[in-house]
């Protein structure tokens, strides 16, 4: 029942289907909203069945008991298996399969112990403990007005016997000591942020006529060895000399295929590779997993992290999932021994997008 | 029967039906499915029986000369390696259409028959061929085949070897208990979605390291707990989505609820 139904005549409340005022609908009678609500109070307490009768009670308590007696009986189980089960012993358990037997046993007893005493502690507190509902006022939250003037007296007494007023000479010094000391904390937490990244996020290891070297033996790769449908992972020549080699090893990965050039449709990416042999960074435009999964058949580069997927045939383009860019195509050739090179280094900053890349 | 119709209002009801609906339509498809038809007898191990088992076998998707039709491809160049591995491991004939042939234990050929098949393949172009036993033993570096395996096998086949999902319902498949003969020849001839290793990306020696370290895994022992597939973050994260938070969800309700 609303207040439409109620009061039909009432001018200014609104024709049935249109919203209502707050103060005008909701109240069964006048409308309007009320000077006070009453206060509801706290509903009726209801007795457990412990709090009844006496049987109820031995049986919570036996319940309690119960499930600390479960916990003894399994730490007691856990330090008899410590000694007595052979660290090499493997046997099938169900759910497992075949496994150890001392872990298992000691993890299962253990967690068992704990979680009885939880149990058992939130049971007895549930059924025994008192659960009446009380409540407690709070006290006044303002200081009596003797004591506000007190304070406020004794500042500005404190204040006139420090001639802070009279002598603005001491004022000023005072805030100018102790805004400048503010400096010194604030440059060196900036300092210890770490250096300036300058171009390492922009740059790779890549230099042109760096040879093209398996990864991880590096070896250099003649480009007669690159067959159609074959992959090879892809690291620069002297990368292993590099003094930052794990983060120069990160950023340089790089995949090569070789795929029927008729397949490929983009000009440049045909003119960037080699009779058919493409490199492109294996670091993923996303947020850097290496992209790693390639399908032969489709010329599908996945990666394993979002599903980001590139076509190969495409330059890269990203056909599904949250990468936004394609992979960065790095160009290369053969040298005079018919060893793969780089013509260039990247072209673009490989990996995730940063602020300052645009 | 009166106790069923009282509780057929019990939230667990629809779910019970739903599942007593999803286990007779399985148990029926399981006896209804098309069973395999069994491969014809030869026993000469030479091109011409491979040929005569071929037309018998093959020849209805990859064309009378092998030479591919629309839903199957060409095996000119495929060589023996290629045969060995995909009918070796029951993937061909293949059961049935879909993304991707499955490893199957129900092998279709005997061992002479999967010969013959493989020499008329190889006598179409040449093409790799099955590998001679000294690198498929498994007797390798098991800690270089690791380094190997992580940097070209792990991202597809999971660093556990379970395997792991692939583009529109194709997947990598689990290497766990794989001869060293079929693993080897999976990595020559690339089949299916894989990519190929040659011999000049990873020698016959890396090859063998390779499979050392996926043998070796085999007999990895499981040290206690569930491994829950060793599929890693997802099938992980599943489960403690569901059950750890589940039972974290059960425990705050009942803290919070009233004792009467």
């Amino acid at each position: 029942m609303n207040e439409n139904d109620t009061e039909p005549t009432q001018a200014d409340v609104g024709q049935p289907g249109t919203a209502v005022r707050l103060d005008q609908g909701h109240l069964e009678g006048a409308g309007g909203i009320p000077e006070r609500f009453a206060n509801p109070g706290l509903p009726p307490h209801v007795n457990r069945s412990a709090d009844l009768g006496e049987r109820a009670a031995r049986r919570a308590e036996r319940q309690v008991a119960t499930l600390f007696g479960i916990s003894m009986v399994a730490a007691v189980i856990f330090l008899v298996a410590y000694f007595a089960i052979d660290q090499n012993t493997y046997r099938f358990i169900p759910g497992i399969g075949q496994a150890n037997l001392s872990n298992v046993v000691l993890g299962v007893t253990l967690g068992l112990s704990l979680l009885c005493i939880g149990l058992g502690a939130v049971h007895w507190a549930k059924t025994l403990m008192p659960d009446t509902e009380v409540t407690e006022d709070r006290h006044p939250q303002r200081s009596s007005d003797l004591a506000r003037g007190e304070a406020v007296e004794t500042i500005m007494a404190g204040g006139d016997a420090s001639q802070l007023a009279r002598r603005p000479l001491i004022k000023y010094t005072l805030g100018g000591a102790l805004g400048l000391f503010a400096l010194p904390l604030v440059v060196q937490l900036a300092g210890s942020l770490g250096p300036l990244p300058h171009a390492d996020l922009s740059t790779t290891f890549w230099r042109k006529g760096m040879r093209l070297m398996r990864d991880p033996e590096l070896t250099p790769i003649k480009a007669s060895d690159v067959t159609i449908g074959s992959v090879f992972h892809v690291m620069p020549e002297g990368i292993d000399k590099s003094a930052h080699f794990l983060e120069e090893q990160g950023k340089a990965a790089v995949l090569l295929m070789r795929l029927d050039p008729a397949v490929i449709q983009v000009p440049k990416e045909r003119s960037w590779g080699y009779d058919g042999i493409v490199a492109y960074s294996k670091i993923c435009t996303h947020v850097g997993c290496p992209v790693g999964l390639y399908e032969q058949q489709t010329h599908h580069l996945l990666c394993p992290c979002h599903q980001s997927t590139f076509d190969v045939t495409q330059d890269c383009k990203v056909i599904f999932g949250p990468a936004h860019r394609p992979l960065p195509q790095l160009k290369i050739t053969v040298d005079a021994e018919g060893y793969l090179v780089a013509d260039s280094a990247f072209r673009e900053a490989v990996g995730p997008s940063f602020w300052e890349r645009g | 029967m009166n106790a069923l119709a009282s509780r057929r209002r019990h939230p667990a009801a629809t779910l019970l039906l739903l599942l007593l609906g999803l286990v007779a339509v399985g148990g029926l498809y399981a006896l209804m499915a098309p069973k395999p038809a069994h491969a014809a007898e030869a026993a000469a191990d030479d091109v011409t029986a491979g040929n005569k088992l071929f037309l018998a076998n093959c020849a209805t998707c990859h064309g009378l000369h092998a030479e591919g039709t629309k839903i199957a491809p060409s095996l000119a160049g495929v060589g023996a390696a290629a045969v060995d591995f995909q009918v070796g491991t029951g993937r061909m004939p293949l059961a049935g259409p879909g993304v991707q042939a499955a490893r199957s234990d129900k092998i279709k050929f005997t061992d002479a028959q999967i010969a013959s098949l493989a020499s008329y393949a190889a006598s179409l172009a040449p093409g790799p061929s099955v590998p001679d036993g000294q690198f498929t033993k498994g007797d390798g570096n098991i800690a270089r085949g690791n380094q190997l395996f992580k940097v070209n096998c792990a991202m597809c086949h999971n660093f556990a070897g379970s395997g792991g999902a692939l583009t529109r319902g194709k997947y990598a498949p689990s290497l766990r208990n794989v001869t060293g003969t079929h693993i080897y020849e999976a990595m020559v001839s690339g089949p299916q979605s894989m990519p190929v290793f040659n011999e000049t990306n990873l020698s016959p020696t890396d090859k063998n390291d390779i499979i050392s370290y996926l043998h070796d895994l085999d007999k990895d022992k499981n040290p206690g707990g569930m491994n829950l597939g060793n599929l890693g973050p997802v099938s992980e994260g599943m489960f403690i989505w569901v059950f750890g938070l589940g039972l974290v969800v059960a425990a705050a309700v009942w803290l919070g609820k009233k004792a009467a």
